[in-house]
């Protein structure tokens, strides 16, 4: 029970990372129907800058700050370069793009930080565990970005449904050529947004410094986990993908904690872990096949149109 | 005349292909005959992809997939049959008849399972849906503890057996390679050309309109992508070969996305534009660390990719015609 | 001739959230007639239309053709018994040439295309019958141009080539005139008042001079529902139609 809790939570707190991430990859897909690969680039643009201002520091507050804002701008740059030139071109295009940014960006990273991946802790204060319940210890860490990850969550909420531009953002993920139409500078909402939905990949970047390893490439990972994310929540969807994003952290994290001992109640105990890790590593996207059968459009569509 | 310059093309291209082993032999560099018979797997592969990408105008991000599938096919049932074990209570083998097809047979069949599924979506969501159920199989392949995990494992019995032929010759295996390739490339074009063939493209260019005629088009998109698969599948079992080693990396989700890149670097939507594609990825692959090297420039001869993700992206911006076009087109004036 | 209705549409609704976009709709439309449905902007023609090929599926109520309830029916499969349909926006193949447009509708209404092997494109089973729709429709000479270099009027006529390519026994026309010049317009009603009597149509359109020009019936639709069904003098005359409809149009 209490190894249930846990990994409870665990998965609860990389649900939180992968809603950070696919929220912006939901919302820009949403309003501007691109699809960005490099998204996943962000995350890791976060989690660099955050290791590299933390370690300079001394402060983990200010490698947070860091980490954030340095993704923000890179999406920035990244959509005012390329992405803009690439609205009005099919999906095909923009994969392709967005794929040479990815390996421009991993390998810019090789160049600046090396290929040894990058370590940094968390600060004192939230280093250490605490007793949630009697018999239950928890690292404080972990809460704190299951913490901010359900303030974000809130705050997004709120913007989405009790401000103009979350009503535009909402506007368009039904509707795109209404957007247009309410006289909006579209442009500098695209920018905007784009560069919000960066900065949320780099703050789930950054807070991942501390617990995985930092290194080129970890941003694909955690975008491809996202796509299943999306699938399951629906394209377009904040509540889809916060939901979404919990189903696939705890269904991950709890198969792959219980799936290879409830197969050793069944098979000779080498069967079982062979079998037991590969099918603990298959869970999510038997999920995402499970919705793609019984809901094609994920949980919670946000435009009706598309099937 | 386009056709006129086509069949030139086709002979010179024949003819280079047909006497690389001695013209490499000529200048020297024998050790290249293993690049050269990779460009014809890679060929098949992009060629597969580009049924359902060109033709079809499926964007399926996972191909690779079932290349690796193909590969691992072949490569368990050589493992058993070095260890002498078996599998599912089959043993292994080592004949090309039946490993080869065992792999085109199940990558098919993967390919009828994922794409039943992703078919059932379009747009973005296929693009999303196919790179997720190729990571699946790459995890699926991590976890195969018995057949070396992350590592993958060396094919300890050798090359798969054809008699009559000494596959553990690299000149054979390269002739094997371009005569499948030749096969492939000519059934291509006559399944392009095919009733099916003109279903694909309708559904490409207007699904649905073809609905509207009568096309029951899930269908004719689910027959494509499963030929599509078999034929990855089949470069896998090549490639396996090749190389007598197999791990999850061909399935690494870049290697997807570097099939792309080749059938729209090659000419997308045409029979020898992959060909092409494929010859120009592997060997910017090879050669631009060297160039970069002659060049002086040590910090690009390492991460030579850092230019190489800006020319993708330039060539998507400016040059998405391909290579085959420009082959097609080149010193002629555009006079429609 | 028969004289048993061809469609029967009855009690058909189908609603968008709150929007009830078509509401009970009954019709019923006899073999070999030209029967037009005109109605203003908003009155559920097009919904209607979708039902009818099956790219939407009601809510409730029924379709039969030919006395088969085709209500569930996969789109695919209607045209294949004979119910075809156009759409409203031009729907080609813009890539293809003219000739291979009327190819594809040829070869979809020769059996399956699981056929691998021989070449589609050097096939006269199909090439032929194809050049012989665009003779009908005027546009052999412009068989071997991609279709999008066809000016709109032509690709309209392509689009009726294509359908008629299937061969259908009651055709659905969802506005063929629309974006027509006055010339092609009056090329298109002589057109099909050639096809009248050779096959059923259903005639959605806006131009009153055109339905009642052409039309055996005119069926009114307002609001989702068939307020009025007759033949063109009734429909000019009743009062309900001319307050509901025609009226608003002066």
């Amino acid at each position: 029970m209490v190894l249930f809790i846990e990994q409870l939570l665990n998965g609860v707190q990389l649900g939180i990372f992968l809603f950070l991430v696919s929220a912006g990859l939901t919302l820009i897909f949403g309003i501007m129907g691109i699809i960005n690969l490099a998204h996943g680039s962000l995350f890791m643009v976060g989690a660099f800058v955050a290791a590299t201002a933390t370690t300079a520091s001394g402060s983990f507050v200010v490698g947070l700050i860091a980490g954030v804002a340095a993704a923000g701008v890179t999406g920035l740059a990244m959509e005012y370069f390329i992405l803009r030139h690439l609205y009005h071109r099919d999906h095909l295009d923009q994969v392709l793009a967005t794929f040479g940014i990815i390996l421009f960006a991993n390998e810019m990273v090789t160049i600046i930080w090396g290929r040894t991946p990058l370590f940094f802790n968390a600060p004192d204060i939230l280093n250490g565990s605490i007793e949630l319940v009697p018999g239950i210890i928890y690292p404080v860490y972990r809460l704190f970005i299951i913490a901010v990850g359900i303030a974000v969550a809130a705050l997004l909420y709120g913007v989405i449904t009790r401000t103009r531009v979350g009503m535009l953002v909402r506007a368009g993920a039904t509707d795109r050529e209404m957007v247009g139409a309410l006289g909006v500078n579209i442009s500098v909402l695209f920018m905007a947004l784009f560069g919000f939905g960066a900065m949320l990949a780099g703050l789930a970047g950054a807070m991942a410094g501390p617990l995985i390893s930092v290194e080129a490439g970890m941003g694909e990972s955690q975008l491809i986990l996202s796509f299943v994310v999306v699938v399951i929540g629906g394209m377009g969807s904040l509540r889809g993908a916060f939901i979404g994003a919990m189903l696939v952290g705890i269904v991950d994290t709890m198969g792959r904690a219980f799936i290879p001992d409830l197969l050793k109640l069944f098979l000779p105990i080498a069967e079982a872990d062979g079998l037991g890790a590969g099918l603990s590593s298959m869970s999510i996207y038997m999920l995402m096949a499970l919705v793609l059968v019984i809901k094609p459009s994920g949980l919670f569509p946000a435009s009706s149109g598309s099937h | 005349m386009s056709n006129k310059r086509n069949t030139i093309l086709l002979v010179l291209l024949g003819a280079i292909l047909f006497t690389m082993p001695l013209l490499l032999d000529a200048i020297g560099q024998s050790f290249l005959l293993g690049s050269a018979t990779r460009i014809l797997i890679y060929a098949i592969a992009a060629m597969s992809l580009n049924l359902i990408l060109g033709y079809g105008g499926m964007v399926s991000f996972g191909h690779a997939a079932f290349f690796g599938v193909g590969a691992y096919v072949t490569g368990i049932l050589s493992f058993h049959m070095f260890e002498d074990t078996t599998i599912f209570g089959l043993a292994g083998t080592n004949s090309a008849a039946i490993a080869w097809l065992a792999s085109i047979a199940i990558s098919a069949l993967m390919a009828l399972i994922i794409g039943a599924l992703s078919l059932r979506t379009t747009g973005v969501y296929f693009i999303m849906i196919t790179l997720a159920f190729a990571q699946m199989i790459y995890f699926l392949f991590v976890s195969l503890q018995r057949y070396g995990g992350d590592d993958g494992f060396m094919m300890f019995d050798g090359r798969s057996r054809i008699a009559g032929l000494e596959l553990g010759d690299d000149i054979s295996f390269y002739f094997v390679c371009l005569a499948a390739l030749a096969i492939f490339a000519m059934g291509f074009k006559t399944l392009v050309n095919s009733r099916f063939g003109q279903v694909l493209k309708g559904c490409h260019e207007n699904e649905p309109r073809m609905r509207a005629l009568g096309c029951p088009t899930y269908r004719y998109k689910l027959v494509a992508f499963v030929i599509a698969g078999a034929g990855a599948g089949f470069a896998g079992a090549l490639q396996a070969n090749l190389t007598e080693f197999v791990s999850p990396d061909y399935v690494h989700w870049t290697r997807s996305g570097d099939l792309l890149i080749m059938v729209i670097l090659g000419g997308i939507g045409t029979v020898l534009g992959p060909f092409f594609g494929a010859a120009a990825f592997l060997m910017l692959e090879e050669f631009l660390p060297i160039i970069f090297k002659g060049l002086g420039l040590p910090l690009l001869q390492e991460h030579w990719r850092v230019v190489f993700g800006p020319m993708l992206i330039l060539i998507v911006l400016f040059a998405k015609k391909g290579l085959y076009a420009s082959l097609m087109d080149w010193g002629r004036r555009k006079n429609d | 001739m028969t004289d048993a209705p061809i469609l029967i549409v009855e009690n058909l609704s189908k609603s968008f959230g709150a929007l009830k976009a078509v509401d009970g709709l009954n019709l019923t439309v006899q073999t070999g007639e030209l029967h037009a449905i005109i109605g203003p902007n908003g009155a559920g023609k097009t919904t209607l239309v979708h039902q009818l090929s099956g790219q939407i599926s009601p809510d409730s109520g029924s379709i039969r053709f030919q006395g088969l309830d085709i209500t569930k029916m996969q789109e695919a499969k209607r045209p294949h018994l004979g119910l075809v349909r156009s759409f409203q926006i031009t729907s080609i193949f813009p890539q293809s040439t003219v000739l291979e447009n009327v190819a594809i509708a040829v070869q979809m209404q020769s059996g399956h295309s699981f056929r691998f092997i021989k070449n589609a494109r050097a096939d006269k089973s199909l090439s032929d019958p194809a050049l012989s729709y665009l003779q009908q429709i005027g546009l052999e000479s412009l068989a071997n141009e991609p279709a999008h270099t066809l000016a709109h009027g032509q690709q309209r006529q392509l689009e009726l080539a294509m359908a008629l390519a299937l061969k259908p026994k009651l055709l659905i026309l969802d506005e063929p005139m629309a974006g027509m010049g006055a010339d092609e317009s009056a090329q298109m009603v002589s057109f099909l008042k050639s096809l009248k009597g050779t096959l059923s149509i259903v005639l959605i359109e806006h131009d009153m001079d055109v339905v009642f020009a052409l039309s055996d019936q005119i069926s009114v639709l307002v609001y989702g529902q068939v307020i009025a069904t007759g033949i063109p003098d009734e429909i000019r005359n009743n009062p309900k139609v001319r307050t509901a409809y025609l009226g608003e149009e002066e």
